[in-house]
């Protein structure tokens, strides 16, 4: 600890006080508390996750469809296809339009309308996901006249677009303007320069944004309730109701059956496991693009 | 040949070439840049599009509720669906109630992180530490509930809630029997899911304050948390105030963690012990189940106030932290 007093020089400085290095002492031990008390939930979390999901994951969970209360075995195959099914739905949807806006933003943006774009994405980032639900709900659940796997995907994919807007933007603004006036003085046209010099410059970068919108959403459960809805069978049709893994969790955490606790545990950890691999993937590609330091 | 255009900024090789038409090569054609602006442009709009599709949606489906009751319909206290009377009180008491509770818990835990990361932590330790609080912002809302549910909730119902009882029942706010599930539940369980957002923002803006203050205040004898005090957070304090408030926009919208804990009763109780419910967990719970007009249309009244307040709380938020982090680089993710 560096302290004034411990200066050599001619000029003595008064001694620190008992009171001010007692409290100095004190502030520290205290902010060292704050970080264990933090990172004891974080442990805690996924302690009982391994712990008593690792018990109830087997082969029937990973292929079986939910048995009915009371019965034992069965599984969340069903949920996991369904979730696939959401987040390919909204993903299609919601990372073309992503993109495209942070093109726009970064290539056209530089004026009020551009402005007015950046700022409703963020209000968009804003708005509490079950709010979200409800507007999939009005849009595509009632003008279909039943739930379905397309108002889930469409949800999932208003919450992926301004994430990937704002990451798409900050990246491609990362891009040196020397690499773009290099392809301009070729002769390019701006739509093949934006396109296969700067986006691709940008590609990891723009990557990351994506699997950090994917891992965001694929936990999302307040906007499935009424738009995918749940389902106790398996289903491919883009218009029926579907069953998803954070759906099925829920329904099975507040349920009053130890067999399904045991499977929301299971279903949790696979889950979990599923958001952590895309987010170290996000860590392995950002670690070596472009992005290094810079992200 | 003239020379570069005063005023022509990085376009100096073009400018040479005044009396030529531009370089193009001979594929040129204006058509395909045009159409790839346009559809960049549609796709920005759709951004544009859908904020004004969710306000549309929320206040054309909540006209029913908002014509019968009024602005009255956030002061009454009735919640029948079978008389079709509804009042949402008893949900913003409960989301502002346990949104609060959250923040009290998480604000000194969050800035106590922030300020070991920044300003003690040993370099080798800053970055995992980092990633690790932040890792907690990653955890989807449903397994935090379940985990409330299972190892929460009966850890506050054995030990919490009698400790709490037996020392400080005379402030009235922790009495009643202890349910475990409450608004105390679901005040904590928030707390845990606030804290990264608030130290991640805390961080960032320490970061921003320059170097020189931390050595000036040094120079001038200052022991390390005075320096931390006078030096950083005086500076931080808007970014600062701005990461709480982010903070507090994510704790009133959060829906299933508190939904699973908070025991869903629509009641106005001074004791934390007590079951409550709130904005998110009503729609939450009721939406799908919603048979009459009215009852659809109040839900979605909830949620556009729930909407309104989450976006001006997170507009202010902005603003404040911007004002701290202005004008520096683009922050290092630590």
């Amino acid at each position: 600890m560096s302290s004034p007093a411990d200066n050599p020089s001619e000029f003595t400085a008064p001694q620190i006080s008992l009171w001010r290095r007692g409290l100095n002492n004190l502030v520290t031990v205290a902010a060292i508390t704050a970080v264990i008390i933090v990172l004891v939930p974080l442990i805690a979390v996924f302690g009982y996750l391994v712990y008593k999901g690792i018990g109830s994951i087997n082969w029937a969970f990973l292929t079986q469809t939910p048995k009915p209360p009371g019965e034992v075995g069965g599984g969340m195959a069903n949920a996991v296809a369904g979730s696939a099914l959401i987040l390919a739905i909204g993903s299609v949807v919601g990372v073309p339009i992503g993109i495209g806006a942070g093109i726009y933003l970064a290539e056209f943006g530089r004026n009020r309308l551009g402005d007015l774009i950046r700022f409703t994405s963020d209000v968009l980032n804003g708005v509490p996901s079950i709010i979200v639900g409800i507007v999939a709900y009005g849009l595509v659940v009632l003008s279909q006249g039943h739930f379905s796997a397309l108002a889930g995907g469409a949800a999932l994919a208003i919450m992926m677009i301004p994430t990937i807007t704002r990451t798409t933007e900050e990246m491609l603004l990362l891009v040196p303007h020397a690499v773009r006036e290099a392809a301009y003085g070729l002769g390019v046209s701006k739509w093949r320069t934006t396109l296969s010099i700067t986006l691709r410059t940008a590609t990891s970068g723009i990557i990351t944004g994506v699997m950090l919108a994917f891992a965001r959403v694929a936990g999302e459960t307040a906007p499935l309730l009424f738009t995918a809805f749940g389902n106790q069978y398996w289903n491919w049709k883009i218009n029926q109701p579907t069953a998803a893994l954070p759906l099925q969790i829920f329904t099975y955490a507040i349920s009053p059956y130890d067999e399904w606790h045991k499977q929301a545990w299971a279903g949790a950890l696979i889950l979990i496991v599923l958001i952590v691999l895309s987010v170290s993937a996000v860590r392995f590609v950002a670690g070596r693009g472009m992005l290094k330091g810079a992200g | 040949m003239p020379g570069p255009q005063p005023g022509a900024k990085s376009e100096v090789a073009l400018s040479l070439e005044v009396n030529a038409p531009p370089l193009r090569s001979s594929r040129y054609s204006p058509l395909g840049d045009q159409i790839f602006t346009w559809a960049m442009l549609a796709c920005g709009l759709c951004v544009l599009a859908l904020v004004g599709l969710i306000i549309y949606e929320l206040v054309t489906k909540s006209s029913n509720s908002w014509h019968a009751f009024g602005m009255n319909f956030f002061f009454r206290s009735e919640w029948d669906p079978v008389n079709e009377q509804f009042g949402a009180f008893p949900f913003v008491y409960g989301t502002i109630v346990s949104s609060l509770l959250a923040l009290v818990i998480a604000v000194p835990l969050a800035i106590g992180v922030a300020v070991f990361i920044t300003e003690m932590s040993p370099g080798w330790l800053r970055s995992p530490l980092a990633f690790t609080t932040e890792l907690l912002a990653a955890i989807p809302s449903v397994i935090y509930g379940l985990w409330a549910i299972f190892v929460l909730v009966p850890l506050i119902r054995e030990y919490v809630e009698p400790f709490l009882a037996r020392h400080f029942g005379w402030t009235g706010l922790f009495e009643g029997p202890a349910y475990g599930i409450g608004m105390l539940a679901a005040g904590v369980i928030l707390a845990i899911m606030v804290v990264p957002i608030v130290s991640s923002i805390t961080r960032e803006v320490m970061t921003a304050v320059p170097r020189q203050q931390r050595e000036a205040v040094l120079a001038l004898g200052a022991t390390r948390w005075e320096m931390i005090r006078t030096g950083v957070l005086r500076n931080a304090r808007a970014g600062i105030m701005g990461g709480i408030i982010l903070g507090l926009g994510r704790a009133l919208g959060e829906t299933m963690a508190v939904t699973m804990v908070i025991g869903n009763r629509p009641e106005i109780a001074k004791s934390l012990f007590a079951p409550g419910y709130t904005m998110a967990s009503v729609i939450a719970n009721e939406f799908s189940e919603a048979t009459s007009d009215r009852y659809l249309s109040a839900l979605v009244e909830v949620g556009l106030a729930l909407f309104i307040v989450t976006i001006i709380i997170n507009m202010l938020a902005q603003v404040l932290v911007w004002t701290v982090t202005r004008g520096t680089p683009a922050r290092a993710n630590v």
